[in-house]
C-alpha cells in the first residue's frame, strides 16, 4: 500500500449544467475527501476545467480516475501529481496595520511577492498568489498583526512544458496498476 | 431506422409536440412495451400515448414499474422502459433504478417534470429527481425544449445499452412535452466525446495472463454477470473444457456456466458451497470473470486468497483494485478477452487439484438438506428443489432477497444464462413479483416462477392487480416461514436469538389471489408440493403457492459477514437440530 498524499487532477468536463454536481456527488459518494476544487472556462467553447486536489494513495488516485472516466461529462482526466507542473493559490488577506507597521508589513510583502492592494489608516488588504506553502507562509508572518479576514481560491494547476490535451481523441486511462 | 410497425407514419420533418416527440423517438429505439403509472406532469405524454404502438402497463406502484422494466431488461437483454410522473411518481421508481444500477441492467425512465419555468419554486409535486438519482443512474438528463427530446432518448438508450449498463434517467418538462417543434431523427453514429464505453484487452496483459494460468497448479475461474452480459457463455465452456479449470460462480453469474458441468462447483460467498470457498482459499490462481469481489464473495479481505494470483477481465476499469488487489487486469469484454486467451492456453496436469476439491466436497455433500429425509415437515430447500424436479429445470426463476434467494440459488440449477433473475447487488426485498412480471412480458413463452418470501411479498403484493389486469401468467410460490428469515436468522446466529421485529403476521395468501381472482394453493406436507406445481404450470392465470414451510430454519453453510471464507458455518448433521448457536466476532460491519 503506497502513502496516501495530497493529489492533484486536471480534469476536463463538458460545460453543462450540473457537471460540477455530478463531479462533486462522485467524490462524496465514494469518499474520496476533496481538499479543493476549482473550475472554470478554457481556451476552448464548450469545454471547463476543474482542478482537484484530494489526499490519495497509488490505488485511490487510478480508482478516482478511472470514476471520472466513467462519467459522461468527463472528456479528459490528468493526474499531474508526479508531473512538472505550476500550482497557484490566491488569497486576500486584510491586516491590521497603523502608520508605525506599514513599513515592515509592506517589506513583508515584498518578500513574498505580494501586493497591497487596499489600504486605510488603519488596515490594508494583501493580495498574494503562489503555491499553496507560500501563501500560508506570508499568512504566518502576518498573523502577529492580526488578520481581519482571509480569502483563498483552492489550487489552480498546469503541467510545465507543452502538454497538448486532445480532447476530441481523450487517451484511455491506463488500466494498468503497480501491482504487477 | 424507419419504425418498426408499418401503421406507423413516418414524420420525420412534420412538426410535432414534445409528447409524440417521446413516442417516435421510444419507437424508433424499438420499444414494444412500457411500465408505468401517470400523473400530472407526464400527462400530455400519455396523451399523446394512444396513437403508437406501444403497450402499456399501469403498474400499481412506481416502484413496480421500475421493477418490472428490470426484469423486462434482464430476461431479454433489451432496454427496460418505465415513465412515470413528475414528485412522489419520480422518487417512487429510485428503488428500481438503484437496483438495476447495481445490477449494471439497461433501462430508460421517463419521468415527467413541473413546467420548465416553475423549476426551483417547490411547485406542486415537484422534486429534483436529476438530482436525487446522479448517485443511482449511469447517467441522467433534464429536458426543457422539445428539440432536444428525440435526441436525448437517443443517446439515453445508447448510454443505457452500452458498455457496462445501467439505468438512464430522461427527466422531461410539463412545457416540453406541450410545445411543438419538427421532429428529427438523426441515424448518425452517436458521438459523445466524454463517453468510452468498449476497452480493448492490452497485448501484455493477455500475455502474462496465459503465462500464470499456464503455471497455475490449482486455479479457479470465478463466472460472474459479466460472462452473461457479453453472452460469454459458449467462449467460456470451451475455454474451461481446454484447460480442465473448476469454475465457480456469483450469484449472478448463475446459468452462465451450465450448472450441471463437471467443472462447475457451484455458487461461491457467503451462502456459498464449502468446497467452493476452501477451494479459493487454497487456489493459486484466481481468474475473475466479469465480477467485482462483492464483500459477500470475499469475506474478511485480509484473509482472501492469500496464496492466489489475480487475473481480473473485467470491462468496468473502475472495478480494479476497487475491493481486491489483482495481478493482472485485464479491461475488456469477457467474450472478447476468453476468445483472445483461447488458442493461448492447454491443459496442464491438475489431477491432483481436482482430487482435492472432489475430497472436500464429498463430506459436505452428504449433510446436504435435498439428501435427507423430511420427518414429515415441510422445509424450504425440499419446496425449492422440488420445484427444480417438477419444472426439469427449464422455468425462469424470479427471486426476492433472502433466505428463499439463496435456497434457490444452491437448490434450482441453471443450465442457461437469463433463468435466473435476482436483485443481488442493492438486495431489494419487493423486487421479485413485479420483475416477474416484466420478464414474462419478454418471454411469454416462458413459464415463470417467482420465489419469494412472506415478507418480501407484501411489498409489492398489490403488482397481483397488475397481473389480473393485464392477464399476465405467473406463478408465485411463497416461501412462508412467517418470519424476516434471514434478518431471523441473524438474529439466531449473531444477535443472541433475540427475535426484534422479525416474526411477521401476513393475511391468508390464498384468499388475496382469490380476491385478485386468481388461483391460491396452500401447501403444508412436502408431499403435496408435486400437485401444486402441476396445479400452478396447468392453471390459466397467475396462481399463487402459500408453501407453508418450517419456521426457525437457516440457510447454510454461512460465512458471517466479514469473516474469513474459511470460516464458514456448516450444516447441522440432520435438518432442524442446532446443535450450536455460534456467535461470532465479525469485528467489521455487515
Amino acid at each position: 500500500m503506497s502513502q496516501s498524499v495530497k493529489r492533484t487532477f486536471a480534469v476536463f468536463v463538458e460545460d453543462k449544467p450540473g457537471v460540477l454536481n455530478r463531479v462533486a456527488s462522485l467524490f462524496r459518494r465514494r469518499s474520496f475527501n476533496i481538499d479543493s476544487l476549482n473550475v472554470g472556462a478554457t481556451h476552448e467553447a464548450g469545454v471547463s476545467r476543474m482542478t482537484i486536489v484530494c489526499d490519495a494513495d497509488e490505488d485511490k488516485a487510478k480508482r478516482i480516475e478511472a470514476n471520472l472516466y466513467k462519467m459522461v461529462n468527463v472528456l479528459w482526466v490528468d493526474d499531474i501529481t508526479h508531473k512538472q507542473s505550476i500550482n497557484r493559490v490566491l488569497a486576500l488577506i486584510k491586516v491590521n496595520c497603523n502608520r508605525e507597521q506599514r513599513d515592515e508589513i509592506l517589506k513583508i510583502c515584498d518578500v513574498f511577492r505580494a501586493r497591497a492592494i487596499d489600504m486605510s489608516p488603519e488596515r490594508v488588504t494583501i493580495e498574494i498568489t503562489g503555491p499553496q506553502d507560500k501563501v500560508e507562509g506570508l499568512v504566518s508572518v502576518l498573523r502577529p498583526f492580526g488578520i481581519l479576514e482571509l480569502v483563498q481560491t483552492g489550487t489552480v494547476a498546469m503541467t510545465r512544458g507543452v502538454e497538448k490535451h486532445d480532447l476530441a481523441h481523450p487517451t484511455v486511462p491506463a488500466s494498468r496498476t503497480s501491482a504487477a | 431506422m424507419t419504425p418498426a410497425n408499418p401503421k406507423v407514419e413516418n414524420r420525420i420533418g412534420e412538426s410535432l409536440s414534445g409528447s409524440r416527440i417521446i413516442w417516435e423517438a421510444l419507437v424508433r429505439e424499438g420499444v414494444e412495451v412500457c411500465f408505468g403509472y401517470p400523473g400530472g406532469a407526464i400527462m400530455p405524454a400519455y396523451d399523446a400515448m394512444i396513437e403508437y404502438p406501444i403497450h402499456h402497463v399501469l403498474t400499481r406502484h412506481e416502484q413496480g414499474a421500475s421493477h418490472l422494466a428490470d426484469g423486462y431488461a434482464r430476461a431479454s437483454g433489451h432496454v427496460g422502459v418505465c415513465i412515470a410522473t413528475s414528485g412522489p411518481g419520480a422518487t417512487n421508481l429510485v428503488t428500481g433504478i438503484a437496483t438495476a444500477m447495481l445490477d449494471s441492467i439497461p433501462m430508460v425512465c421517463i419521468t415527467g417534470q413541473v413546467p420548465s419555468q416553475l423549476i426551483g419554486s417547490d411547485a406542486f409535486q415537484e422534486t429534483d429527481i436529476t438530482g436525487c438519482t446522479i448517485p443511482v443512474t449511469k447517467h441522467n438528463y433534464l429536458v426543457t425544449k422539445p428539440e432536444q427530446i428525440a435526441p436525448t432518448i437517443r443517446e439515453a438508450f445508447y448510454i443505457a445499452r452500452s458498455g457496462r449498463p445501467g439505468p438512464v434517467v430522461v427527466d422531461i418538462t410539463k412545457d416540453a412535452q406541450q410545445q411543438s417543434c419538427v421532429f428529427e431523427w438523426s441515424e448518425d453514429e452517436i458521438v459523445l466525446p466524454g463517453y468510452r464505453p468498449d476497452y480493448a484487452p492490452l497485448a501484455e496483459q493477455l500475455e502474462e495472463a496465459v503465462e500464470l494460468i499456464q503455471s497455475a497448479k490449482r486455479p479457479i475461474l470465478f463466472s460472474g454477470h459479466g460472462v452473461l452480459k457479453s453472452q460469454a457463455t459458449e467462449t467460456l465452456v470451451e475455454f474451461v473444457e481446454k484447460t480442465n479449470i473448476p469454475v465457480a460462480c456469483t450469484l449472478l453469474g448463475l446459468g452462465g456456466f451450465p450448472a450441471s458441468h463437471p467443472h462447475n462447483l457451484g455458487m461461491m460467498g457467503m451462502h456459498g458451497e464449502t468446497w467452493v470457498n476452501k477451494a479459493i482459499q487454497d487456489a493459486d490462481l484466481i481468474i475473475a470473470v466479469g465480477m467485482r469481489f462483492d464483500d459477500r464473495v470475499t469475506g474478511n479481505l485480509k484473509t482472501y486468497a492469500q496464496n492466489a494470483k489475480k487475473i481480473h477481465i473485467e470491462l468496468d476499469p473502475a472495478e480494479i483494485n476497487k475491493n481486491v488487489r489483482v495481478d493482472v487486469p485485464i479491461v475488456g469484454d469477457a467474450r472478447t478477452v476468453l476468445k483472445e486467451l483461447l488458442p493461448h492456453v492447454d491443459d496442464r496436469d491438475r489431477a491432483e487439484w481436482l482430487a482435492y476439491i472432489d475430497e472436500i466436497k464429498g463430506d459436505s455433500a452428504v449433510r446436504d438438506i435435498k439428501n435427507l429425509p423430511d420427518l414429515g415437515k415441510l422445509y424450504a430447500a425440499h419446496v425449492i428443489h422440488d420445484l427444480y424436479r417438477f419444472t426439469e429445470g427449464k422455468a425462469l426463476v424470479v427471486t426476492d432477497v433472502g433466505q428463499h434467494q439463496m435456497w434457490e440459488a444452491q437448490y434450482y440449477k441453471h443450465d442457461y444464462p437469463r433463468k435466473l433473475i435476482t436483485s443481488g447487488g442493492l438486495g431489494t426485498m419487493g423486487f421479485a413479483l413485479p420483475a416477474a412480471i416484466g420478464a414474462k412480458f419478454a418471454e411469454p413463452g416462458e413459464s415463470v416462477w417467482v420465489i419469494c418470501g412472506d415478507g418480501g411479498f407484501q411489498m409489492t403484493q398489490a403488482e397481483l392487480s397488475t397481473c389480473a389486469q393485464e392477464g399476465i401468467k405467473v406463478n408465485v410460490a411463497i416461501i412462508n416461514n412467517g418470519f424476516l428469515g434471514m434478518v431471523r436468522q441473524w438474529q439466531e446466529f449473531f444477535f443472541g436469538g433475540r427475535y426484534v421485529a422479525t416474526p411477521l403476521l401476513s393475511p391468508d395468501f390464498v384468499k388475496i389471489a382469490d380476491a385478485h381472482g386468481l388461483t391460491g394453493i396452500r401447501v403444508e406436507k412436502r408431499s403435496e408440493v408435486e400437485a401444486a406445481v402441476s396445479k400452478a404450470e396447468a392453471t390459466e392465470g397467475t396462481v399463487v403457492i402459500d408453501f407453508r414451510v418450517e419456521q426457525e430454519d437457516a440457510v447454510y453453510p454461512m460465512v458471517p459477514a466479514g469473516a474469513n471464507l474459511g470460516d464458514m458455518i456448516e450444516r447441522p448433521p440432520k435438518p432442524g437440530t442446532h446443535d450450536h448457536n455460534p456467535i461470532f466476532e465479525t469485528g467489521e460491519d455487515e
